[in-house]
Order: C-alpha cells, then sequence, then structure tokens
C-alpha cells in the first residue's frame, strides 16, 4: 500500500429502504489527507452515504474499500447486502472513527473512560499507554482538566470535543464527521469547529457531512453536493461555492446564503 | 395477653427456638440468594435471545417467560421440584446411570431460580430498549464484536433502568422462598410453623418470623440504594 491507496472509496453505491432508493448509485474517493465536505438538503441521502462506510448502514449494491481493503459482502434473503465476514468488519470499523450528530457517548464512563475505551477493549493497547494517549487528545481538544467528569455533566459543546478526542485515540485513517455541530446551541458550535479545522489543516484525512456552508468552504479540499440521492456535483470549495453549474446547487447556495 | 408470652421460647439454645428460627432464616437467606442469581443469569439469557436471538430463541424465551408469568408460583415450584426430580432421574436411568438425589437447596435454587428468570427476562428486556441506540451504534462503529458491545456498553447502560425491577424482584424471591415450606424445606416459615405448633404459642413465633422477614427486607434496601447509586453514576440527578 502506498500513499495513493485512497484511504476511503465508494463505488457505485446504491441503498434502499423497503421501496424507497436513498442513494441511487454514488462512487466517492478519498485519498489520504483529502478533507471531504458533503453537502446538500435534508434526505439527499448524505448520512445514509456516510454510514454505509463504517456499515452502520449496509448497502443495496455497490463497494466500499478502507485502505484498499473491500468489505467482504454477502447477499440478503430480501434483495440488499450484509457483510460476509465478520471479523473483517470489526478490523475495518476500528480502523474508522466516526462523529455522532448525537455525541453517542457512554454515559456510564468519564471523559476519559471513553476516550481510552476502544484502544484498551479494541486495540489491544495496554491500559497505561492508552491513559497517556487519551491525555494527549484531550489536552488537543481543552478538555484536559475535564478528564473525570461525566458527559452529562457537561455541555454539548464539551461533549462534541470529547467525541472528537476518543476518535482520535484511536488514530483513525479516516474520521468520518455525521453533521458533528447541528445538535448544538449556537454558541457552542464554534468551539466544535475550531477542533475540527485544526485537525483539517494537519491533513488528517476526513470525510465531513455538514450544513455549516462557510465552514464547509474554508477546511474541504474538495465538495461534494448531493441531491436526492445522487451526485450533482463535485468539486474544490471555490468552484462549489464561488462557480456552481447545476441550478439545484445554486438554488441551494442561496437558500442557505 | 403480651405479658402471657414466654419470650425465653426464643432462647438461641434448646428448650428455645431461636437457634432453628435463624437456622430457617439462613436457609431461606440462601434460597432467596442463590434463586435470584440463577434467576439474573437466566433473564440475561432470556432477554439477549428475545431481543437478538433467531427465530428459534425467540421462540423459546417468549414460551418460558410465558408460562412462568402465567401459571402461580406455588403451582410451579410444585411441579419443578416433583415432575422435575422426577424426569432428571429417569432420564439418568436412560442413560444407565444411578438416579441422582438432589440436595434440597440445588433444587430450592433451581426451582426459585427458574421463576425469577421468567420476569427477570422481561425486566432487562425492557432495560436494554431503553438504552439509547446511538451508544450502541458508536460501539459498533469502533469495532467492538457484539459480546463485547454487550458487555461493555449495552449492559452497564441498561443497569439502571433494570435496577427498580430488580429490587423488586429480589424482594419476591426473599417471600418466595416461604412457598418452598409446602414442598418441605426447612426454611424460616416451615421451622416458624413447628416451633408454634409445638409451643402453642403461634403469635410468639410468626411475629418474630416476620420481624426477621422484615429486617432482610430493611438491610437489603440499604444494599439495592448503594447499587442504584453506583450504576446511575454520570447520570442526571433526576430521570
Amino acid at each position: 500500500m502506498n500513499d495513493a491507496t485512497p484511504a476511503v472509496e465508494i463505488r457505485d453505491l446504491h441503498k434502499r429502504f423497503g421501496h424507497l432508493e436513498v442513494l441511487k448509485g454514488i462512487s466517492l474517493t478519498a485519498r489520504p489527507g483529502d478533507v471531504v465536505a458533503v453537502i446538500g438538503g435534508s434526505g439527499s441521502g448524505k448520512s445514509t452515504m456516510l454510514r454505509c462506510i463504517n456499515m452502520l448502514e449496509t448497502p443495496s449494491a455497490g463497494d466500499i474499500a478502507i485502505h484498499g481493503e473491500t468489505y467482504a459482502m454477502r447477499p440478503t434473503r430480501d434483495g440488499g447486502l450484509e457483510p460476509a465476514d465478520r471479523r473483517q468488519l470489526q478490523r475495518i470499523r476500528a480502523q474508522l472513527g466516526m462523529v455522532f450528530q448525537n455525541f453517542n457517548l457512554w454515559p456510564h464512563r468519564t471523559v476519559l473512560g471513553n476516550v481510552i475505551e476502544v484502544p484498551v477493549q479494541v486495540l489491544g493497547i495496554s491500559r497505561d499507554e492508552a491513559v497517556a494517549r487519551a491525555r494527549q487528545v484531550l489536552d488537543r481538544v481543552g478538555l484536559a482538566e475535564k478528564e473525570d467528569a461525566y458527559p452529562a455533566h457537561m455541555s454539548g459543546g464539551q461533549q462534541q470535543r470529547c467525541a472528537i478526542a476518543r476518535v482520535l485515540a484511536v488514530e483513525p485513517l479516516a474520521m468520518l464527521f455525521d453533521e458533528p455541530t447541528s445538535a448544538l446551541d449556537p454558541e457552542l458550535v464554534g468551539e466544535v469547529l475550531n477542533v475540527i479545522r485544526d485537525l483539517a489543516a494537519e491533513k488528517r484525512t476526513m470525510i465531513l457531512v455538514t450544513h455549516e456552508m462557510s465552514f464547509a468552504r474554508d477546511v474541504a479540499s474538495h465538495v461534494v453536493y448531493l441531491k436526492d440521492g445522487r451526485i450533482e456535483e463535485q468539486g474544490p470549495p471555490e468552484q462549489i461555492f464561488g462557480d456552481p453549474r447545476s441550478p439545484h446547487l445554486q438554488q441551494f447556495i442561496r437558500s442557505i446564503a | 395477653m403480651i405479658e402471657a408470652i414466654d419470650f425465653s421460647l426464643l432462647a438461641l439454645t434448646s428448650p428455645g427456638w431461636g437457634g432453628a428460627l435463624l437456622a430457617g432464616f439462613l436457609r431461606s437467606v440462601e434460597l432467596a440468594a442463590g434463586g435470584y442469581l440463577l434467576g439474573i443469569v437466566i433473564g440475561l439469557l432470556g432477554a439477549t435471545a428475545k431481543l437478538y436471538g433467531g427465530r428459534v430463541l425467540r421462540d423459546i424465551a417468549e414460551i418460558y417467560t410465558l408460562l412462568i408469568r402465567a401459571v402461580p408460583e406455588l403451582v410451579l415450584m410444585l411441579l419443578f421440584y416433583y415432575v422435575g426430580t422426577d424426569l432428571l432421574n429417569q432420564l439418568m436411568a436412560a442413560f444407565g446411570r444411578e438416579g441422582i438425589d438432589i440436595d434440597g437447596l440445588s433444587a430450592g435454587i433451581l426451582v426459585i431460580g427458574l421463576v425469577q428468570g421468567g420476569y427477570a427476562t422481561e425486566v432487562f428486556r425492557g432495560a436494554i430498549r431503553a438504552v439509547p441506540p446511538g451508544q450502541i451504534e458508536a460501539a459498533q462503529a469502533f469495532g467492538m464484536s457484539p459480546f463485547r458491545v454487550l458487555r461493555r456498553v449495552t449492559l452497564p447502560a441498561m443497569a439502571p433502568h433494570a435496577l427498580p425491577g430488580m429490587a423488586n424482584l429480589w424482594m419476591i424471591a426473599t417471600k418466595d422462598t416461604a412457598l418452598l415450606a409446602v414442598i418441605g424445606f426447612s426454611e424460616l416459615t416451615l421451622v416458624t410453623k413447628q416451633a408454634a405448633a409445638a409451643t402453642r404459642e403461634y403469635f410468639l413465633f410468626f411475629f418474630a418470623a416476620g420481624l426477621l422477614y422484615l429486617a432482610l427486607t430493611l438491610i437489603s434496601n440499604l444494599g439495592l440504594r448503594w447499587l442504584e447509586r453506583r450504576a446511575r453514576r454520570g447520570l442526571p440527578a433526576a430521570a
């Protein structure tokens, strides 16, 4: 594997929920260091696409490869696909980190407990080493003082920064952000975006589903506009936001400006 | 009337019945604790079978909880005890083994555990469903195996939801031991009955037994309160 191997590669991804086809053939590549921002209206399928990357949603058709390794899939009785190899699934998932809209921290564990959980339980790192690393990443997201706090006793912004620290602690090949600021009070959005901005500047591979257009324009190396389950337009941020071609995208950008 | 009661009958040594009463009480606690623990194990298995199992496992768990909760406990106990041991012995005989003599304590624990398991299954099932799915999803997204998700996330996260119901079940377990008197277990109720009958001091002995059950409940409450505080750590105070 060399640097040219895509961190995430999606080929002709389809997803159906019953008769509703949410994704209608999406192909997307994120190379190491890419920051891909995925934008689009609600119901455009952007979260579903992101959740297919770590198989929280299973594709109905299509291939997904993480750092060159394609998920082994097998057909299900209802005409969809499911992961065929649980060990492979767990191995690939452990190389990805997802930040959720609703944080999804484990409420019965402290901040430190949340951050060391995956390194210790999944990656098999010793507790001492995991704690040392956790303190570094907590320092990075500005939560060094909070390691003994429980999630419920923190603000939404702090919880989301803790969730980002939890992802950083596994040193993922790619970070997946699923609308990371949508559940936050407006005054807390900035602190989370600043952390993500710093990470983007470090050339970490990211796929970011977001409604924060000015942020996407700032940090993304590549912007993808989804409309009705298809990629309608993609390109560098200057082009997408400065010179959008498709009428839908023009209208979308006007509507949120 | 109170003056007429001879409290020396409660003395620990003969001719007092206090020692026998305490021994019966300890036997009751043993039965309750053993049955309760067995019930927890069965309940966890039953709840996971109902929530995550295939069709066969789900159906087995469904039939089990239906029967346990539909039939009176006393009938169940008589059934498990007489029919159960009979079946076991026939089974052993079929394999050419000697019939085994199940000791009273194990049989009693088994009987109480099977009953408790039916209710515990439902308590745990409800508690697991109360865990926000996002917490489980996060664990899966990080590559945890299904068993590890259960052990590290689902079970600890459902504990605060399960505790009130499980505290109830413990209280029921302590009192269900009294039903075993019918089968002839020398637990507190049977011993009390014997003492009362031998001395004709019904009020004294049943009152004493009632106090022992009450003491067990009060001590249990302390423990349960501590457990609930521990399980709810990190959760908002009111919920």
